[in-house]
């Protein structure tokens, strides 16, 4: 669950409210997009849910976790509750697809027997079978983003955010990827799909979150285009 | 921590100095360029040392008795002078011994020892050869043999002894800022081989904080890594200081400089310079990869 109540951010040294009384509320098992236009202020809401930045003012609390008043040796546990997966995948380069979605587990403390038993069937997942040896830089741009997908999914987190995750990736891969997301959330998974793609928000019916100047501008079930969001 | 953690996080380390290889060999590479410049020189200068140890231990003082005693009577003083804090060693040389040694001397410088043979012992005195603990008391030493009943006269070349201290000085403080100079430097290219090391990995880095790994999680691997390649630095440095100290050895110790100069075997160091080796290149190795990432754990 996710809990934004009249938060406010400014980055070090800037002048400007990067997020300036935001308000909303995702609920477990939900799937929402979040939208808005370049500079809006969509990165800045990631990074204020996994800790990466603190808010200045309001309520902030992610899977029971308080952001306002929780220390610093705090964040490993909060962000082993959310996955990200990113535009550009972010994988480690000199490991395998195995060892990239694995390592996520070793993180966790998890054992080698757990590992071994997991991340086979979380590639199967993904439809990544028979592709664990391989370097990400072996195989395609939608197969190095559904190893993220995997990365990010592989310890069960609360809440699955996606930070443009279809911006390297063709029409079709990009249907593909959404399906898998739409189906991680039927698991019982949060989803949050931060976006600005049109036609991919419009093909799916879900509660859409509309962003601008670090506000909210409307929030409901009712499309993408109904905001009018360039 | 569960041992199956352990044994993950120690093979991550030992992996990543395979997966960065040319990372690794530059970082063993700057720490045994920068132990063997640094060992190098610090035992030039312990050499130096012992050296000039060697040449002072010679340096004597010559304490002459007075004519009238006997000697026996002469003999006697020889407790008296070994009372003097400063006097290492002395030894007694009778009228007759300083004669003949003088006679042997100047034989040796011309060929024939004919001319002296009806030389009476008297023109010679008993006396005592002293050698000191510290030639820089020397003027005060001699004071305290004059002032002994029974020694007439003290000679001690000053000069000779001065002059060593100057060298000893000079070569102290040349030894000194230069070793300083040097770790100064080599610290400033460890720390920055490392830093690059790590900037290549920030990436890595970032997304392991973004999956929940803690500061430490990220770290040990870091510093199993920085550990073996110190270590490794340390013993490749070890055995190229050995040998390089050996191939310098041997040409000194042939030929006319053998004569002068007395060279410290290997051996006599040898546990020294690996321990100092092994130490130096762990503690770069360990805090200079656990200092360049702490910049990046602030994620």
């Amino acid at each position: 669950m996710v809990i934004f109540e009249n938060v406010s951010m400014t980055y070090p040294g800037g002048d400007m409210r990067a997020i300036d009384d935001m308000s909303f509320t995702i609920e477990d098992g939900e799937f929402v997009f979040l939208v808005g236009p370049s500079g809006s202020g969509k990165t800045s809401v990631i990074k204020l849910i996994t800790g990466e930045v603190m808010a200045d003012d309001g309520v902030l609390n992610v899977n029971g976790f308080d952001l306002r008043h929780m220390r610093r040796p705090k964040l490993p546990a909060l962000r082993r509750t959310v996955g990200v997966i990113f535009q550009d995948f972010r994988l480690i380069e000199d490991k395998t697809i195995y060892d990239n979605v694995a390592f996520a587990m070793h993180v966790v403390g998890a054992t080698n027997r757990d590992i071994k038993r997991r991340v086979p069937y979380v590639l199967d997942l993904v439809g990544l079978s028979g592709r664990e040896k391989r370097f990400p830089r072996e195989v395609s741009g939608g197969e190095q983003q559904r190893v993220a997908v995997a990365r990010a999914i592989v310890n069960s987190p609360r809440l699955l955010i996606a930070d443009e995750p279809t911006g390297n990736l063709d029409p079709a891969r990009s249907l593909e990827l959404m399906l898998l997301m739409d189906r991680i959330n039927e698991m019982g998974t949060t989803v949050l799909v931060v976006t600005h793609e049109k036609e991919l928000v419009n093909s799916f019916s879900k509660r859409v979150v509309a962003i601008e100047d670090g506000r909210v501008i409307s929030d409901g079930m009712d499309g993408y285009y109904s905001y009018e969001i360039e | 921590m569960r041992s199956s953690k352990l044994g993950y996080l120690i093979r991550e380390g030992f992996k990543s100095i395979l997966t960065h290889g040319f990372m690794s060999f530059a970082s063993v590479t700057i720490v045994v360029a920068c132990l063997v410049i640094m060992g190098s020189f610090t035992l030039i200068a312990v050499n130096i040392s012992s050296l000039l140890d060697d040449l002072e231990s010679q340096n004597e003082v010559i304490a002459y008795v007075e004519e009238t005693m006997s000697e026996d009577a002469a003999r006697a003083l020889q407790p008296d002078i070994e009372y003097i804090s400063n006097v290492r060693s002395c030894q007694f040389v009778s009228k007759e011994q300083a004669m003949s040694e003088w006679v042997a001397q100047r034989a040796q410088g011309e060929g024939d020892q004919s001319a002296y043979t009806d030389l009476p012992a008297g023109v010679f005195r008993d006396r005592f050869i002293i050698y000191l603990e510290d030639i820089s008391l020397m003027e005060q030493t001699k004071d305290e043999l004059r002032g002994i009943t029974g020694i007439a006269k003290v000679n001690g070349d000053l000069q000779v002894a001065e002059g060593f201290m100057a060298v000893r000085n000079v070569i102290s403080a040349v030894s000194l800022v230069l070793v300083v100079v040097l770790v100064v430097v080599s610290v400033f290219i460890m720390s920055n081989t490392v830093k690059l090391a790590t900037l290549s990995r920030r990436d890595e880095i970032a997304i392991m904080k973004m999956v929940g790994a803690s500061n430490w999680f990220i770290r040990f691997p870091f510093v199993v890594e920085g550990l073996v390649l110190g270590a490794l630095g340390g013993i490749i440095a070890y055995f190229l200081e050995w040998g390089l100290y050996d191939v310098v050895a041997s040409r000194l110790m042939t030929g006319l400089i053998a004569s002068l100069i007395a060279v410290i075997p290997f051996s006599a160091v040898s546990t020294v310079v690996l321990l100092v080796y092994l130490a130096v290149g762990l503690v770069v190795g360990v805090f200079g990869s656990s200092i360049a990432i702490r910049n990046y754990l602030q994620v």
